[in-house]
């Protein structure tokens, strides 16, 4: 393989001959086009521009991406230009490729957002989502209405379907991170409370902690990974499928069918979820205070149960029901405005996440105040 | 059934998205038994049109005529009750994926009947061998060819016995023996049921093999160009960029 060269040469009638030479193929080293495109720049320009090829060996697209640099910058300066020494078979394709003329205002001019721009645009982006999210909540307000009464169509077989999703098929992850979270509880508790022999009390830390707080924030964060994601990612799909689309224009409203049976199916089951996640907690505390106390089995069970009141069990199921909701809510209402593009699904399900993650969050804190302020 | 009556009338309909229109002031009248082509180039909104047309998208000025009708000043019941006389077919199929077929076409006529079990189950088999798939009630449309889902969808848009059927791109992506028998599946539902057929499509064969009317819509202009049996508008038309379209470009510059 020849290596590829680039001669130009400023003639006295102020043309400006270049001569290609050797190979000029896309994996050859290829010579810089900058000199010459400098001497096209000039003032004043050269008159024409002619280009002789006659020690021209193979060449494939890198020739001719050159050449259209090439021709542009002779263009955008006036200079004619004779291509007449050029192969036959690249003079074609480079008047096909200037055939049809670029469209107007067709390219796309990127520039930086100054800061405060950026930051204007996204603040306004999460009001936008904000209001959506509202909006959402308003219509799946009056579709639960008319499921509830049985105006609305949906398939009681895949409200069945959504409470297995949701709720049996969740139970190997809640039960493995719950009884972690319990042990690890009880770990703190023993290697705090035991300098104050006050060891036994580490059932109550467990016990309250888990019926409280833990097993309703682990369990709702272990559902917004799993279903929450999954519902974003389904109705996102079947957006890009057209299939909301076929509904709608069957006369079936999208958010009865789809997103109702979704939400009642895991308000109905985060509590489960949740009543079994704290027991999980329980046994993992229990496991531990049972190898790292002096105490016996029957001891430490009702320790635990003394512990726990009805408030805080009820409580804690309370807010599981709310944090259900939110997962729910969040989930189906990215689904649903989800764009035509399998890069819109992601992003979907991306958002389904992290939304509900935040308004878990916040509705925990929230919950935590009154609750504090009602003395449960 | 078949006597030539307006049935759909178009008047001065614009469209877009936001403030960005795609087309306005598109004016053109579809009779009872007609196979009405809705033509262009590709981007000038002929999907844009039927979503407008089957009522999943608002017109920005303008109304569509069913029986007289004005379908977007209607209310909500009276928009419920002309949806009721349609059926769809969209580009891709559009079948629900987590439903078998049986499923699919059932859906659509419990919606509107009080259909028993059996009898349901009944009317699915007859639709189904209706456009070849007799057998097929069992299976999940991922588990169906390209041209077999765009049949399937044929068949629930079908369930109903819909008094206009709308089909979006019909033949995309389906090699030309299936596109053909897709055609001809088509003609024999016009000609059997007396439907009124509206498809969107730019497969010159097909046009010219169903179509007896047509809308043209153009993008550059922004409006139709034409309307009328595809055939004389390829042969008669003063258009020179109608008659390119029909011809594959093969036009002479001189008009007719």
């Amino acid at each position: 393989m020849d290596n590829a060269g680039l001669n130009h040469q400023l003639l006295n009638d102020g043309t400006l001959a270049v001569s290609f030479s050797g190979d000029w193929l896309l994996e050859s080293d290829l010579p810089s086009l900058k000199p010459v495109l400098d001497v096209l720049e000039t003032v004043p320009a050269p008159t024409a521009l002619s280009i002789d090829a006659a020690h021209l060996g193979d060449w494939d697209t890198g020739l001719l991406s050159t050449l259209v640099r090439l021709r542009r910058t002779a263009g955008q300066n006036a200079v004619d230009i004779d291509d007449s020494g050029l192969p036959e078979g690249a003079r074609q394709l480079l008047t096909m490729a200037f055939a049809v003329r670029e469209r107007e205002g067709a390219r796309r001019h990127t520039r930086e957002k100054p800061f405060l721009e950026a930051v204007g645009d996204w603040t306004l982006g999460h009001v936008a989502d904000m209001r959506d999210l509202l909006a959402f909540t308003g219509r799946l307000v009056m579709s639960l209405g008319r499921v509830l009464r049985g105006k609305g169509t949906y398939l009681r077989a895949h409200l069945v379907q959504y409470i297995q999703e949701a709720g049996a098929e969740a139970l190997p992850i809640v039960s493995l991170i719950s009884f972690l979270i319990g042990m690890i509880f009880a770990f703190v508790g023993v290697m705090q409370l035991q300098s104050f022999g006050a060891g036994i009390y580490t059932a109550n830390l467990v016990g309250i902690a888990m019926v409280r707080e833990m097993a309703p924030i682990m369990t709702a964060i272990i559902i917004a990974g799993r279903t929450g994601a999954a519902y974003a990612a389904e109705i996102g799909t079947m957006k890009v499928n057209e299939e909301i689309d076929a509904l709608t224009t069957l006369g079936i409203d999208p958010v009865d069918f789809l997103v109702s049976p979704r939400v009642i199916a895991l308000v109905l089951m985060m509590p489960l979820l949740t009543l079994y996640s704290s027991l999980l907690g329980i046994m993992g505390g229990t496991a531990v205070g049972l190898a790292m106390l002096d105490v016996s089995m029957p001891q430490y069970v009702a320790q635990t149960i003394n512990a726990i009141e009805l408030n805080s069990l009820l409580g804690g199921l309370f807010k599981s029901v709310v944090y259900g909701s939110l997962i729910a809510l969040a989930g189906c209402q990215q689904g649903m405005a989800c764009g035509n593009s399998a890069m819109a699904v992601g992003q979907s399900t991306t958002k389904a996440v992290v939304m509900g993650i935040v308004l878990i969050v916040v509705s925990a804190s929230v919950l935590t105040i009154i609750y504090i302020n009602l003395g449960i | 059934m078949n006597e030539a009556s307006p049935q759909i009338e178009v008047r001065n309909l614009t469209m877009g998205y936001g403030d960005f229109v795609v087309q306005k002031e598109l004016e053109f009248v579809i009779d009872r038994g007609d196979v009405f082509i809705i033509m262009g180039g590709s981007g000038c909104g002929k999907s844009t049109l039927l979503k407008l047309m089957i009522g999943l998208k608002q017109p920005m000025k303008g109304d569509v005529f069913y029986d007289g009708v004005p379908f977007w000043q209607s209310g909500e019941d009276e928009q419920r009750a002309a949806k009721r006389r349609f059926g769809t077919l969209f580009q891709s199929g559009a079948l629900w994926s987590s439903m078998t077929l049986a499923e699919n076409i059932g859906l659509a006529l419990r919606q509107y009947t009080d259909l028993g079990e059996s009898e349901m189950r009944d009317v699915v088999s007859y639709k189904l061998m209706l456009v070849g798939l007799a057998g097929f009630e069992d299976y999940y449309p991922n588990e169906l060819s390209g041209g077999m889902k765009k049949r399937a969808g044929l068949a629930r848009a079908m369930a109903l016995d819909p008094e206009i059927l709308f089909f979006d791109e019909p033949s995309a992506g389906l090699d030309p023996l299936t596109a053909k028998r897709l055609d001809d599946l088509i003609l024999e539902i016009r000609d059997s049921l007396g439907t009124t057929i509206i498809v969107v499509t730019h497969e010159l064969a097909s046009i010219f093999a169903i179509g007896n009317n047509s809308v043209f819509l153009d993008a550059d202009t922004k409006t139709q160009l034409a309307t009328g049996n595809p055939a004389d508008l390829r042969d008669n038309h003063p258009n020179h960029q109608v008659r390119d379209f029909l011809l594959r470009g093969q036009a002479e510059e001189t008009v007719a």
